[in-house]
């Protein structure tokens, strides 16, 4: 246990298409939302965390806060895992007392938003720019061939993914994709990026979130149950997807998990709830099998024979993920709000009475990855 | 018609650049530890070392994974869909690529395929790219 506290945390209103909020004000929304959920007022927050563009600084001032101790870690989507892990830090070190983690993103509709140009002199631009990569969808794809060759995942298995999630979402009132598909739905659809038909990419919407991260001597004085911070784990590898160092496996994922598990003293076996970042329906493949909830090769079979959908063992992605609830672009912050919900007991599509909650977070193409375990007790 | 992305060079890498210009795949490796890599850095990614030395690769180098793009980047309109590859070279290291000489499509690219490099014109600079090894 770390001692450290999500003493609040909130999303939007509304997620999805929003082309009346800028990327700003989503941050606003998603921070006032969060602050409210603790019982708080702006006039508590001492520490601000998020992305840039805007930025810390910009999010700080527009709320009126002057804070004493920031952070701006931008790794991409798993970065307010990051800022968790880093908010734990502070506040143990007595840098801060009460830090929001924000994240705001016009993804979809691009109201406010930054452009996302690439330097032609940069690594990625000199080294895979050059081949038309466009985009997630032309990069964080490739790796799956291989591991379909070395591990035998077949396209139904990966298609199934999908159809998992999409049954967690038809719980859920505020996922964007909510009908029931089936692995031949999938599978029919536009080919995006072989082997990615459309329904295993991510939507791309807008939307915001926010947490409120406090000592947990503290958790009497806030509006909702604690949620304990139980172990946390960053890691990073390769930063052009060329460059990971096996196709078969997400090292980042491994490192962040292995260090978060130590630091909670538990194992996988304990986890009752997991979120996996899932920008593609690989995703919870890797994740699954690099943290250990299954062995190598496994995870397509273990998603597929229902152990993640509601009923099943392991209940993953119980927002819908990315695939069917929401993904702004950095869709990290969504996967923890999930998880705290699952763990107060206030989700849409809840899982029954779950005890510990996992969070795998993803950066850019597998390029960095934060992972949170969170716990309903302190332990 | 949006032309495609061509690479600019910086110091680090101009001699990977030079290399193409002349035809040659040329990597770096570290003559302490032995191991050869790419991209191009003025350090050893294995051992730390920076007493690192460019090489000219066999150009021979297998199908690592690929993806077929049916959502064409600005420049490629024409292309789609189009394979996007990362191939392992002889000597290890790996490196994004097109695949020519081959319909893009999951019958002609097979994995561990064996490949060998061409250079295409790309602007002011020449482009590995990898096609069938005969």
């Amino acid at each position: 246990m770390t001692g450290v506290i999500i003493a609040g945390a909130a999303e939007t209103d509304r997620v999805g298409r929003l082309p009346g909020h800028s990327t700003l004000q989503l941050h606003i929304e998603g921070a006032l939302n969060a602050v409210a959920d603790a019982g708080l007022s702006l006039r508590d927050i001492d520490g601000i965390a998020t992305v840039a563009s805007p930025g810390p600084v910009q999010v700080a001032h527009a709320l009126g806060i002057t804070p004493d101790w920031i952070d701006g870690t931008g790794v991409g989507g798993t970065s307010f895992l990051l800022h968790v892990r880093h908010a734990v830090a502070a506040i143990r070190a007595g840098y801060a007392r009460t830090v929001l983690i924000t994240h705001g993103e016009s993804g979809r509709s691009r109201v406010g938003a930054t452009g996302f140009r690439l330097a032609a002199s940069s690594p990625p631009g000199q080294f895979e720019a050059p081949y038309g990569t466009f985009g997630p969808t032309t990069t964080f794809t490739i790796p799956v061939l291989r591991y379909m060759k070395e591990y035998g995942l077949t396209h139904e298995q990966l298609a199934y993914v999908a159809v998992a999630q999409r049954r967690w979402a038809a719980k859920n009132p505020r996922a964007a994709f909510r009908d029931p598909v089936t692995v031949e739905d999938v599978l029919a659809s536009r080919m995006v990026a072989y082997p990615f038909h459309l329904l295993e990419c991510c939507l791309v919407t807008d939307g915001g979130g926010a947490l409120v991260i406090a000592s947990a001597d503290r958790a009497a004085e806030f509006g909702k149950p604690a949620v304990h911070i139980l172990g946390t784990g960053e890691s990073s590898e390769a930063p052009m997807i060329s460059q990971m160092a096996d196709f078969t496996e997400s090292q980042a994922f491994r490192l962040a998990g292995r260090a978060a598990f130590a630091e909670a003293g538990i194992g996988p076996s304990d986890v009752d709830h997991l979120m996996v970042y899932d920008a593609f329906a690989h995703v919870p493949i890797y994740g699954l099998e690099a943290l250990g909830f299954v062995g190598k090769g496994e995870a397509g079979a273990f998603i597929a024979d229902g152990n993640t959908e509601p009923g099943g063992s392991l209940p993953l992605n119980t927002n819908g993920g990315g695939l069917s609830y929401t993904h702004t672009g950095m869709y990290g912050m969504f996967a923890i709000t999930e998880g705290v919900r699952q763990l107060r007991g206030e989700a849409a599509a809840q899982a029954g009475d779950p005890q510990i909650s996992v969070i795998v977070g993803n950066g850019g193409m597998f390029a960095t990855s934060g992972v949170l375990i969170l716990g309903r007790q302190p332990r | 018609m949006t032309a495609k992305p061509v690479p600019v060079p910086t110091p680090e890498t101009q001699p990977f650049w030079d290399g193409c210009a002349a035809g040659e795949l040329r990597i770096q490796r570290c003559a302490d530890c032995g191991r050869p890599y790419f991209y191009p850095r003025p350090v050893c990614p294995a051992c730390g070392s920076r007493n690192v030395a460019w090489f000219t690769a066999s150009g021979r180098a297998t199908l690592y994974s690929y993806v077929i793009n049916h959502r064409p980047a600005p420049g490629f309109q024409d292309e789609a869909p189009y394979a996007i590859a990362v191939v392992q070279l002889e000597e290890g290291p790996r490196m994004m690529t097109s695949i020519v000489g081959l319909p893009a499509t999951p019958e002609a690219l097979v994995l561990d395929m064996p490949l060998r490099v061409s250079f295409e014109r790309r602007g002011d600079v020449s482009l590995p790219v990898f096609g069938p090894d005969q």
